[in-house]
């Protein structure tokens, strides 16, 4: 008993200590209050000298580390955004200087790609700004080069239905999956989840045996179908409905509304930032699929998106290659400017439970 | 909840009209006894009014204010009754709930749970077309293929690496980001960008400067490894480079992710931590791991998803036989397709997704037990 209170008291002695909490003074009120103004600043004098050095060292060290955090930061931040700059950048220059510069990349592998690369005394350098900046490639690629249009169209024309139905159908299906929750739909639900989670690899497979079945393999509809019914964003749609508070839908129920209009005008508007974040990331996606084209339409070849065919560049390309890297990624960087809170918020909340 | 249940019945014309019925029951003569039998159960009380209304009343006068309870005026509904509605009723969400995921429904299960059911199917069969049956034969001769050996090998590896490391970058910088650093949202949107790239533009930027006479040569980057210029992409640092290709373009994902669950930390609880004098190494370790548990698992279920997706880099960069490292699963489904050696790539497929099935319910797994143990 005695061991304990004992115990308990030293607990507390030690607790002050590391909070550096004094509760004794050596002196009491009185002897503070008989000083005058004066005299009391002197007594204090040491101690508020120690405080203030205490609150520079703190703010110098914060400082420090804030310019210290700052410039990690912008380093990677410049890792992030280089390769991007350079591509636009190097879009401007002239065919001449681009093959000038670069030209050695795609001799050494063009030439030599069984024997491996072979050294050719030069390193290109890379340029902030062209000598010269001209809009050529961009001229060329859109007049000269038919090739690349078709393939960017050919890439909105993929990639805008599967966006556009599968958004449509896995709102509806995930208003069910929130809505009735019984045992056998969270099985559903289960198994849409781990399809989810099921990389290509296990998942082209099924998709180009139904494909050959269905007699639309080497046809757009081999990549658009599958593309509209797969569940990803069933997932996270599912997630941001269960967050809708029963109170909104059951006061909607009281005023008569029908199951339709609550979903139309409460479920689908409150979960507006998520709808668009999805729509977003699915545009990336699918605007960015190799793997897909290369098995389902590996014998259409004009019919392939332009994700497939920017690498078949070759060297006699070169001079229109940037330009035409910059023009794929201008739809999705605008479509990012253009969401960007939104989908910031959307991936936000998909991450919390 | 049981009031709005009433209110709804009410609504309902077939009931009202019941109730219509119902209510001239109080107000009959006391001779009750002659009445149906059905309307008997139910006019129990109305009879008990008639027989002291004195009381009752006062009864009532005392409680008033709960509400009269709407259950007395419920329909005269035998127990048969109640559960035919209920079961309509039931039936009519179902089958409604039901009408919303059809679409989705048949589309998964018309591409992919019958199609993956047929493939097993498949894997179990000499070819697609002789449908002889042959055991597992078609899974050893899977499981003894170099190539599917070297590329599952170098997809698990890869994984291995990128997984962990994704997040634990994505968790400093997030950390950094959110340790009161001026200008966050906008470093937050220079670091989604990479994101939002596509692999093919930014291909051609990579193979500058990462092809043998490119940039990461010229500036001498090679010294830090060898003495002699390195082909990056072409030696055994492919797979190092692959790996900052991965993390450069899913590290403002992630990043954002872990920005959201850091923001979703009570305050008081760190501020508390602080004055008991817990420095910033155990605030962390000890709260906000506590803290960050879930999005951890999010994040790198994520991120192995993601993992599996390198395969387009590598093809774009490399194209259809890359260096041996760089060989991935994608590239031998892909000779296998040109092939069109069905039964070995359905059992390539099933052994996939086994693989997966196992290495998601880990983490599944995994996940529940961290959250119960903070929960509790």
């Amino acid at each position: 008993m005695e061991n304990k209170e004992l115990f308990e008291q030293r607990r507390e002695e030690a607790t002050k200590a590391r909070r550096k909490v004094y509760t004794h003074f050596e002196r009491d009120l009185s002897f503070f209050e008989s000083m005058t103004e004066e005299q009391r600043d002197e007594f204090f004098k040491g101690q508020r000298i120690r405080s203030k050095r205490i609150r520079r060292t703190r703010k110098v060290t914060k400082t420090v580390f804030t310019g210290l955090g700052l410039l990690v930061a912008i380093a990677v931040s410049i890792l992030a955004i280089v390769p991007i700059f350079y591509t636009f950048l190097n879009s401007f220059m002239s065919s001449g200087e681009i093959s000038n510069n670069y030209g050695v990349i795609f001799q050494s592998l063009a030439g030599n790609t069984s024997k491996g690369a072979q050294y050719l005394a030069k390193t290109p350098s890379l340029i902030m700004v062209p000598q010269r900046v001209t809009f050529k490639q961009y001229l060329n690629l859109l007049l000269m080069s038919p090739t690349y249009l078709i393939k960017f169209w050919n890439s909105l024309m993929l990639v805008i239905p599967i966006v556009a139905g599968q958004m449509a159908i896995s709102c509806l299906a995930s208003y069910s999956f929130a809505r009735y929750r019984r045992k056998r739909r969270e099985i559903l639900f289960f198994s849409y989840i781990i399809l989810m989670l099921m990389p290509f690899q296990v998942t082209l497979v099924p998709n180009y045996m139904i494909a050959e079945k269905l007699k639309i393999l080497d046809t757009p509809w081999a990549i658009i179908l599958p593309g509209i019914f797969s569940t990803f964003a069933i997932f996270l749609l599912t997630k941001y409905m269960r967050q809708i508070p029963n109170a909104y839908i059951e006061a909607a129920k009281l005023d008569g509304a029908t199951e339709w209009q609550i979903f139309t005008q409460i479920a689908v508007p409150m979960c507006k930032s998520a709808i668009i974040a999805l729509t977003i990331l699915l545009f990336i996606d699918y605007w960015n699929m190799v793997e897909q084209p290369l098995v389902l339409m590996a014998n259409a070849k004009d019919l392939q998106p332009m994700s497939v065919f920017l690498s078949q560049i070759n060297e006699a390309e070169i001079g229109i290659a940037f330009a035409a890297s910059s023009l794929f990624m201008i739809p999705p960087l605008l479509i990012f400017l253009w969401g960007e809170e939104y989908l910031v918020e959307g991936i936000s909340r998909s991450g919390v439970k | 909840m049981s009031e709005n249940k009433e209110t709804r019945i009410e609504r309902r014309p077939e009931v009202a009209e019941a109730k219509q019925v119902a209510t001239p029951a109080p107000s009959e003569t006391p001779v009750s006894n002659e009445k149906p039998v059905e309307a008997k159960v139910n006019s129990t009380e109305s009879k008990q009014d008639e027989v002291k209304p004195a009381e009752v009343k006062q009864v009532k006068t005392e409680k008033e204010e709960p509400v009269v309870p709407v259950v007395h005026e419920r329909p005269h509904q035998t127990k048969e009754e109640k559960k035919r509605l209920h079961r309509i009723r039931s039936f009519k969400d179902w089958a409604m709930f039901t009408g919303y995921l059809t679409p989705s429904f048949v589309g998964v299960l018309l591409f992919f749970f019958l199609p993956l059911l047929l493939i097993l199917k498949t894997s179990f069969q000499r070819s697609s077309t002789n449908t002889d049956f042959v055991g597992i034969q078609n899974y050893e001769r899977v499981l003894t293929n170099d190539a599917f050996i070297a590329a599952s090998k170098n997809t698990m590896t890869f994984a291995a690496l990128a997984v962990p490391l994704a997040v634990i970058i994505a968790l400093l910088l997030a950390l950094l980001l959110n340790s009161g650093l001026p200008g966050k949202s906008i470093f937050r949107s220079i670091l989604l960008n990479p994101m939002m790239v596509p692999v093919a533009s930014v291909v051609l930027i990579w193979q500058v400067f990462f092809s043998f006479n490119g940039v990461m040569n010229g500036w001498g980057f090679y010294k830090l490894f060898e003495d002699h210029m390195i082909d990056w992409l072409k030696s055994d640092y492919a797979q190092l480079v692959i790996l900052f290709l991965f993390l450069w373009k899913n590290m403002g994902y992630n990043m954002v992710l872990f920005l959201s669950a850091l923001g979703n930390i009570p305050e008081e609880i760190i501020e508390a931590a602080s004055l008991d004098g817990a420095n910033a190494l155990k605030r962390f370790f000890s709260i906000k791991m506590h803290y960050l548990a879930s999005t951890i698992f999010f994040v790198a279920i994520m991120s192995l998803i993601n993992s599996f997706k390198i395969f387009r880099e590598v093809y774009l960069l490399t194209g259809d036989y890359p260096y041996d490292t760089l060989y991935m699963l994608q590239h031998y489904m892909n000779n296998a397709f040109k092939n069109l050696d069905y039964s070995k790539l359905s059992a390539g497929a099933m052994i996939m997704c086994v693989v997966m099935i196992v290495i998601v319910g880990v983490l599944f797994f995994t996940e529940a037990k961290v959250d119960s143990d903070v929960e509790g």
